[in-house]
């Protein structure tokens, strides 16, 4: 076991998979000599070079569709997109191209594309900064979606990642790029499937199922309820899509309620698939509507009054509230 | 690129003379000459640069030109009426750019890879793509139709420019695959290999052309970038598209542009061949603009006549490429009414082919389509195939008993 942050378990992670895989590469903006703005590639272009880790143009597009013919032609490119809100000029080609090359050319061809987004707010940036477009990803058959929210399955899951025959994008909680916690370099454990739901905390009185950066939010959430005497039982969704259902329904038939927290803004989003799945599979056993927490139906909002519209402890234990007045 | 190109007496459309009249007005200088070496009337003419690469065409490779032009146009024609009877949802014309298609793509070498946009018809014939499978897409059986790995003739792309991008990702590919040769003391080394993106003066507006000649430019990539000017995007002609040549854009990306007669097969075989070897030699990108013209519509849903004057396509197709390199061969006594006739009963034959082939093409099962979402398992696509499988066998043996209630007569 090792201690770091997610940001160097995520550096340590593509330092593997360069080592390990010649035909893996970086691709992105500042990712070379300056590590990216976040530096999770810091060192990684004096180890590899310039042709594994390569500085584009500054362009999400040419990012993107590059990655695609290098992938065409039989590499594993691992793009990095600056922050969340500038995904959008690579939308056409993730959404358009990307997702579909395995399904139009019959199963023929496939991109191992692998795409790196920083995403959600909680670290009073300006303008694009701090968005949780993971929804609009998730809409797109053809892709897979993995958010991780610990340095564990940030070391594991970018390999695994790369390993993946599809395309997969990795939204990084990058205000939990500094989070610390044990790495265990040697093993993935029961992190081997990246998109398998990890069942953090066991309750009885309701389930609350989060991702990425808020996944402290919740456990911490599920102390703050246990001081008054509920038990919440909390999961890491780990992927987005495809979402572990089993788990979440496995964990609904117990507790009988079910929360679902994310940053983006509910309406259109992540939590209303969980909701209506969960409906679906688990009614009988419901005794009270799913309910999310997340997000308004705004613009993120500027950095001076992001607390108010990000998801926090007392939002969720007022979900927890509404839930247990059914 | 350092050397002189022949200007041109090149009879443009009015819509052409004023654009590079304008050009001149603003650049202050002539407009980009063009290269031709076949002229409209048979003549062969000369170019400094150019010729070296025209005199190695063969006899043979002449008549296999003109062959496959003859070819691609019939099998256009019935392609169209295929359509029209309504076998296929919607067909894509190239009548009138033969000479582009089939000059550029005879000039690539096995192991170059070509990234079409959608109507690189004549392409795919030199890459020996089967041209009945080139219909599925058409016909609605299939969003590709061939292999790309058996012919390296990429997919048809249909969102703009989009495989611009690919095309240079795929020869950033090819730059990183002589490096690892090389550091394997040339163990696994291929041929040199370049890579050819199509694409239209439409989408020569598209940010992703823009983006493809950057990263091409930044990294040198053996790209040829090739640009059928065909002056109408659907119902928008090319001024609208481009105050300048398109070929002159190259100029601000830092590499060469040339503007190529597209009717002209000797002129595009040879101008292909040089981009390519240049590309194949580490000496980077180059832009071809092929100058021709869509003559029929840019879909069979299209109507020119509710945007061009018909005088326009008639100039034009004094231009026509089969036309002018048939007057060449015969002046030059290098085929005969046999060959023109032999030439005719094949593509009657293709024609045919491609129409029995049309008929039989097997419609898919969503199976399939369930089956190439991922190319690794996924619950979600599992758990929906389940539904669907479920809920079809609902209707198990409903066809037979609507048979029998017919027979019966109810």
């Amino acid at each position: 076991m090792t201690t770091m942050t997610i940001a160097k378990a995520i550096n340590e992670g593509l330092r593997a998979t360069l080592a390990a895989n010649p035909k893996s590469l970086l691709m992105g903006e500042d990712i070379g000599p300056l590590g990216g703005v976040y530096r999770v590639t810091d060192g990684l272009i004096g180890e590899f070079g310039p042709d594994r880790v390569v500085d584009t143009p500054l362009a999400e597009s040419g990012i993107i569709g590059t990655a695609i013919g290098l992938a065409l032609r039989g590499y594993s490119p691992v793009c990095e997109i600056q922050f969340d809100g500038f995904v959008f000029p690579g939308f056409n080609q993730i959404t358009t191209q990307l997702a579909k090359i395995h399904s139009r050319s019959s199963g023929n061809l496939s991109v191992p594309v692998v795409i790196r987004i920083p995403y959600g707010g909680g670290i009073g940036s300006i303008e694009h900064h701090s968005e949780s477009p993971e929804a609009l990803f998730a809409h797109t058959a053809g892709l897979r979606i993995i958010t991780p929210s610990n340095p564990h399955d940030a070391y594991w899951m970018i390999q695994q990642a790369v390993e993946c025959k599809d395309p997969v994008i990795i939204f990084e909680p990058k205000r939990r790029y500094w989070l610390k916690g044990d790495v265990d370099v040697q093993a993935p454990g029961p992190s081997a499937d990246p998109f398998k739901a990890h069942v953090l905390r066991e309750g009885t009185d309701a389930t609350v199922v989060a991702y990425g950066p808020l996944v402290p939010v919740a456990l911490a959430a599920a102390n703050a309820a246990e001081e008054d005497g509920r038990s919440l039982e909390v999961i890491d969704l780990r992927s987005i899509s495809p979402i572990d259902f089993d788990t979440v329904t496995a964990s609904v038939l117990k507790t009988g309620r079910l929360i679902v927290a994310h940053e983006a803004p509910t309406f259109g989003g992540v939590g209303g698939e969980i909701a209506a799945r969960i409906s679906e599979r688990a009614f009988h056993s419901l005794e009270a509507p799913v309910i999310r927490v997340g997000g308004f139906h705004m613009p993120y909002p500027v950095a001076k009054v992001e607390e108010d519209y990000l998801p926090d402890i007392d939002r969720i234990l007022e979900a927890l509230d509404r839930a247990l007045s059914y | 690129m350092g050397t002189h190109l022949p200007s041109t007496e090149f009879d443009g459309t009015a819509v052409d003379d004023q654009r590079e009249a304008d050009a001149e007005a603003v650049l202050g200088e002539p407009a980009a000459p063009m290269v031709q070496l076949l002229g409209p009337d048979g003549k062969l003419g000369a170019d400094p640069v150019f010729s070296r690469y025209a005199d190695k065409l063969t006899p043979e490779a002449l008549r296999g030109l003109y062959a496959d032009m003859a070819a691609i146009r019939r099998f256009d024609v019935e392609a169209t009426a295929l359509q029209r009877q309504g076998q296929l949802a919607l067909w894509v014309p190239l009548t009138g750019q033969e000479a582009a298609q089939i000059g550029s793509g005879r000039a690539s070498q096995p192991q170059d890879y070509i990234f079409p946009t959608y109507r690189e018809h004549g392409v795919a014939l030199t890459r020996n793509v089967d041209l009945a499978e080139l219909l599925r897409q058409f016909r609605g059986v299939s969003n590709g139709g061939w292999n790309p790995k058996d012919t390296n003739f990429h997919l048809y792309t249909l969102v703009l420019a989009a495989q611009t991008l690919h095309a240079v990702g795929y020869a950033m590919g090819i730059q990183r695959d002589q490096k690892l040769a090389a550091a394997t003391d040339g163990a696994g080394k291929e041929p040199d290999a370049a890579v050819i993106a199509y694409f239209g003066d439409g989408a020569s507006s598209e940010g992703d052309v823009h983006e493809s000649m950057v990263f091409a430019s930044s990294y040198n990539a053996p790209v040829v970038f090739f640009c059928q000017n065909n002056h109408w995007a659907i119902s928008v002609p090319t001024n609208v598209q481009t105050r300048v040549p398109l070929s002159n854009r190259a100029k601000g990306y830092g590499f060469p542009g040339i503007r190529v007669d597209g009717n002209d097969v000797i002129a595009v075989h040879a101008v292909t061949e040089w981009a390519l070897e240049h590309a194949r030699q580490g000496k980077g990108p180059v832009l071809i603009e092929a100058f021709t013209y869509r003559v029929g519509a840019h879909t069979t849903a299209d109507d020119p006549t509710k945007y061009r004057q018909s005088a326009e396509e008639d100039a034009w197709r004094a231009k026509d490429p089969l036309a002018r390199l048939e007057k060449y061969l015969r002046a030059e006594g290098l085929a005969a009414d046999d060959f023109f006739a032999k030439v005719r009963a094949d593509g009657d034959e293709l024609a045919s082919y491609v129409r029995r082939t049309a008929h039989d093409l097997q419609d898919p099962d969503i199976r399939q389509a369930f089956a190439n979402v991922y190319a690794e398992a996924h619950p979600l696509v599992a758990e929906e195939l389940a539904w669907f499988e479920e809920y079809s066998a609902g209707f198990a043996g409903e066809d037979e008993s609507a048979g029998q209630a017919a027979k019966a007569g109810h």
